[in-house]
C-alpha cells in the first residue's frame, strides 16, 4: 500500500495546475536534487558518504535472532550490532530491547525528561513536498507574524510556564528570510531560556549570524536518506536540493551552534535504511564535532489539511519503539524527542524507556496560540497547520502526567554562554 | 574520629560525601542529604538557570553548602562565565569546574581546566577542578590555586568503579590537596575501596540516581566511605596494602 500524496485543489490555475502534472508525472521535468543551486554553500565533508556506502549496503533480512542475542549481550553497541537491532529479526526481542534501552537512558539522563513547545511563525512555503500540509500547492490559509505578532505569541507560550521553544518557519527564503528569522531569535531569547530552530537549511555565516541572534539549535529534517524517493517526493524548490540538506547539521556547528537534531520522516521510504542512516549520520557527525550535543527525532507520516489518508504505512508503533530502542543502545548519549504527532499513551510509555525530550502545548499552525491556550477568539487571522497533531496535552497536563509516572520534568538545563 | 575534618579551601566538613543533584527528582533531594548525611550538594548552574516554580535551588536544604558546577562549559572561558553567573545567583564561593570538549563520554578538557582555575581562583573562588587523573596536570592546579583536585575514576555515569585506580593513587601519594574521586563510582564497595587507598571524599550522583531506592543507597554509601576512611586511618594491615611479606626478618643478619 503506497501513500496517495497528490491532491489537486480548485483554486489553482489552469497554468499552476498544469505545472503540478506535469512536476508529477514527468520526472524529466523536475531539476536534478543532487546539484546544488547557486548561492548554496558546498562544504568539504566526508560524511555523507559514509553514511551512505553503510545504508546502501545494509540487507537488514541477513540478521538472525543469534546475531540480536549478540548485540543485546555486548557492552558497547557497534554498527553492526545496532543494523542488527533495527533488523526484522530483533521484533521477537522487543522487550529485551526495551529493558537495556532504559538502562542506557538512565545512566546518561536519570530521570528527566525535557519540555519544550515548537512556535510557528510563518507557514509560506516554495517546496512542493507532496506530504506536507504547507506545500506551496495546497490550498491552507497563509500566514506570516509580524514582530508584534511574535511577541504576543511568545508573552503566551512563555505564561503558561514552557522555558525552551522551538522556532519553525514554512521553507520560503522569500517571505521568511534570515533577518526576520534572525528577530524572531532575539525576541525568543527575552522570553526563553533556550532558543532551537527549524528552518529551511542555510549557509554557515547564516548559522552563524542565527547563533548571534540567540539561538544555539538546528533541527533539520532530511525526511528520506533515500535520494531516489527523495526525488519523488520534493518536486520543487530549494528543499529539492538533497545533499545540501544533508550538510544543513555540518554547516549549522560551523556556524557556531552548540547543537544540532537530526531525523528521517518514517514512512515516506524504507524505515529500517531510513532509521540507521539518520543515526549514523549522527554518529559519524560527533565524531567529527566531538563537543556538539546531537538529538534525534523519530516523526511518522501524519494527515495534512485536504489530505486525510496519509499515514506511516508500515511503521506502526512496534517498529517506532523498536527504532528508538536502537537508537538508544547504539547512541546512549544523545536527546531522543518525541513529539505530538505521537498519542498520549505512546508518549507515556517511550519517556519511560528512551525518550528524552517531549513537546506540550503544540499547534502547527500560525498565531493561533491565544486561541488554543485560553480559550478566547482570536481577533486577527490565523494560518493553517502543516500536519494534525495526535498529542494535545496541555503544558501543565504533559507536566503533571510526567511527574506522575516518577520522572522528573525539566524545564531548562541550558545556559547561553 | 571527631577530629578528623575534611578541609577544602579554609572550609571544615564532617561529611566525606559529596552528592550530585541531577537526573533524580527534585523532592527526593533533602532525603538524600539527610541519609548521605552530606554537607557538600553539587548543583549544574544550567538546571539552576530557571524560573522560580521549578528552581533546584529551592529544593536543597538549608545549611548545605552549594558546589555549582560547570557543567555545559566547553572552554575555559565559558566555565569562567557560568561560574561568575552561580556567584550572581547566590551560590557561593565554591565552584566546580567541569569543562567538556566530548559530547559522548564526558570527558575533561585538563588543559582548559588548569587556565580557569587559575582565573576563578585569583577572583576568590574555592576551585574544585573535575580532572583525568594525571600527575602532571594535578600539580599545575596546585599552583594554579585549586582547593581540592577531582579525578575521575571513570567514564561519567558509568559505575564502573575504580578503572584509573593506578592513576588516583599517585596521586594522592604526590598531591597536598584532598583528592575527591569524583564520577564513574557506582557501588559502595567502590567508594569504600577509594577512602582505604586514602582519598579524602568521594562525589557520587547517577549511582544513587539509578538505585531503586535513592535515600537507602545514600545512607549505604554514607556508611561505605566512612568505614574506608576508618580503615585508612587505622592503617591498613601490611597483608591487605601490598601483598604478603615474609615473618623472619631479611635484616636478621646485620650486628651493628
Amino acid at each position: 500500500m503506497e501513500n496517495q500524496f497528490f491532491v489537486d485543489s480548485e483554486h489553482l490555475s489552469p497554468a499552476a495546475l498544469a505545472r503540478k502534472h506535469q512536476l508529477e508525472t514527468e520526472p524529466a521535468s523536475r531539476t536534478n536534487h543532487m546539484e546544488y543551486l547557486p548561492g548554496m554553500e558546498q562544504i568539504d565533508s566526508e560524511v555523507c558518504a559514509r553514511v551512505m556506502e553503510q545504508m546502501n549496503t545494509y540487507d537488514y533480512s541477513q540478521y538472525t535472532a543469534k546475531d540480536v542475542k549478540a548485540a543485546l549481550e555486548h557492552e558497547r553497541c557497534s554498527i553492526e550490532d545496532f543494523k542488527a537491532l533495527l533488523s526484522p529479526a530483533a521484533e521477537p526481542f522487543l522487550e529485551q530491547l526495551a529493558q537495556k534501552a532504559r538502562l542506557e537512558t538512565r545512566k546518561h539522563f536519570g530521570n528527566t525528561v525535557y519540555l519544550f513547545t515548537p512556535l510557528y511563525i510563518a507557514n509560506y512555503c516554495e517546496n512542493y513536498c507532496v506530504y506536507c500540509g504547507f506545500n506551496c500547492y495546497n490550498h491552507i490559509n497563509r500566514m506570516k507574524l509580524t514582530t508584534e505578532q511574535i511577541e504576543h505569541e511568545m508573552k503566551i507560550i512563555a505564561d503558561s510556564g514552557m522555558e525552551e521553544i522551538l522556532l519553525l518557519t514554512g521553507e520560503s527564503q522569500a517571505k521568511s528570510d534570515i533577518r526576520y528569522i534572525g528577530e524572531a531569535c532575539k525576541l525568543a531569547r527575552k522570553y526563553f531560556r533556550m532558543v532551537g530552530l527549524e528552518i529551511y537549511p542555510v549557509n554557515t555565516e547564516d548559522y552563524r549570524y542565527l547563533h548571534e541572534c540567540g539561538a544555539d539549535y538546528v533541527t533539520v529534517f532530511q525526511e528520506t536518506y533515500d535520494t531516489k524517493r527523495y526525488e519523488e517526493l520534493h518536486l520543487l524548490g530549494h528543499k529539492r536540493i538533497w545533499p545540501y540538506r544533508f550538510d544543513a547539521q555540518e554547516r549549522a556547528l560551523r556556524g557556531g551552534m552548540r547543537g544540532v537534531a537530526f531525523s528521517a520522516l518514517l514512512g515516506l521510504s524504507d524505515f529500517r535504511k531510513d532509521a540507521l542512516a539518520s543515526a549514523l549520520h549522527v554518529y559519524y557527525l560527533q565524531r567529527k564535532y566531538p563537543q556538539a550535543e546531537m538529538s534525534l527525532s523519530c516523526p511518522r507520516l501524519r494527515p495534512i489539511i485536504n489530505n486525510e489518508q496519509i499515514n506511516p504505512l508500515d511503521v506502526h508503533e512496534k517498529q517506532l519503539c523498536q527504532i528508538l530502542c536502537a537508537y538508544r543502545i547504539f547512541l546512549p548519549f544523545v536527546g531522543i524527542t518525541v513529539s505530538s504527532r505521537e498519542s498520549a499513551e505512546f508518549r507515556n510509555g517511550i519517556v519511560k524507556i528512551a525518550a528524552t525530550k517531549v513537546s506540550a502545548g503544540v499547534s502547527t499552525g500560525i498565531g493561533d496560540h491565544e486561541s488554543k491556550y485560553t480559550g478566547k477568539e482570536s481577533d486577527s487571522t490565523e494560518g493553517d497547520e502543516q500536519f494534525e497533531i495526535n498529542d494535545s496535552r496541555s503544558f501543565d497536563t504533559m507536566y503533571r502526567d510526567i511527574a506522575e509516572q516518577g520522572l522528573q520534568p525539566v524545564l531548562n538545563d541550558y545556559l547561553y554562554v | 574520629m571527631q577530629n578528623d575534618k575534611l578541609i577544602i579551601g579554609g572550609h571544615e566538613f564532617q561529611s566525606r560525601f559529596i552528592l550530585g543533584s541531577g537526573k533524580y527528582s527534585l523532592n527526593l533531594i533533602e532525603a538524600a542529604v539527610r541519609d548521605a548525611g552530606a554537607e557538600l550538594i553539587t548543583l549544574a548552574v544550567r538546571r539552576a538557570n530557571t524560573k522560580e516554580q521549578e528552581n533546584i535551588l529551592d529544593y536543597i536544604p538549608k545549611g548545605v553548602t552549594l558546589l555549582p558546577n560547570t557543567s555545559g562549559a566547553r572552554n575555559a572561558e565559558e566555565a569562567v562565565r557560568i561560574a561568575r553567573l552561580a556567584r550572581e545567583l547566590g551560590c557561593g564561593n565554591f565552584v566546580k569546574i567541569e569543562i567538556m570538549r566530548d559530547s559522548k563520554y564526558l570527558l575533561p578538557d585538563n588543559a582548559e581546566t588548569i587556565k580557569a582555575t587559575e582565573i576563578l581562583a585569583k577572583e576568590g573562588f574555592v576551585v574544585m577542578p573535575y580532572m583525568y587523573p594525571d600527575l602532571n596536570v594535578a600539580r599545575d592546579l596546585v599552583n594554579a590555586g585549586a582547593a581540592s583536585i577531582m579525578p575521575l575514576a571513570s567514564p561519567i555515569g558509568s559505575n564502573k568503579g575504580l578503572a584509573t585506580r593506578e592513576f588516583i593513587q599517585i596521586l594522592i601519594d604526590e598531591i597536598d590537596l584532598p583528592i575527591i574521586v569524583d564520577a564513574g563510582i557506582g557501588r559502595p564497595s567502590q567508594a569504600c575501596e577509594a577512602m582505604e587507598m586514602g582519598a579524602a571524599a568521594i562525589m557520587a550522583n547517577t549511582a544513587l540516581a539509578t538505585a531503586g531506592d535513592l535515600p537507602l543507597m545514600a545512607a549505604a554509601f554514607r556508611q561505605a566511605i566512612e568505614a574506608g576512611r576508618k580503615a585508612y586511618l587505622s592503617g591498613l594491615g601490611r597483608v591487605l596494602v601490598r601483598g604478603a611479606s615474609a615473618s623472619d626478618p631479611l635484616t636478621g643478619f646485620l650486628h651493628d
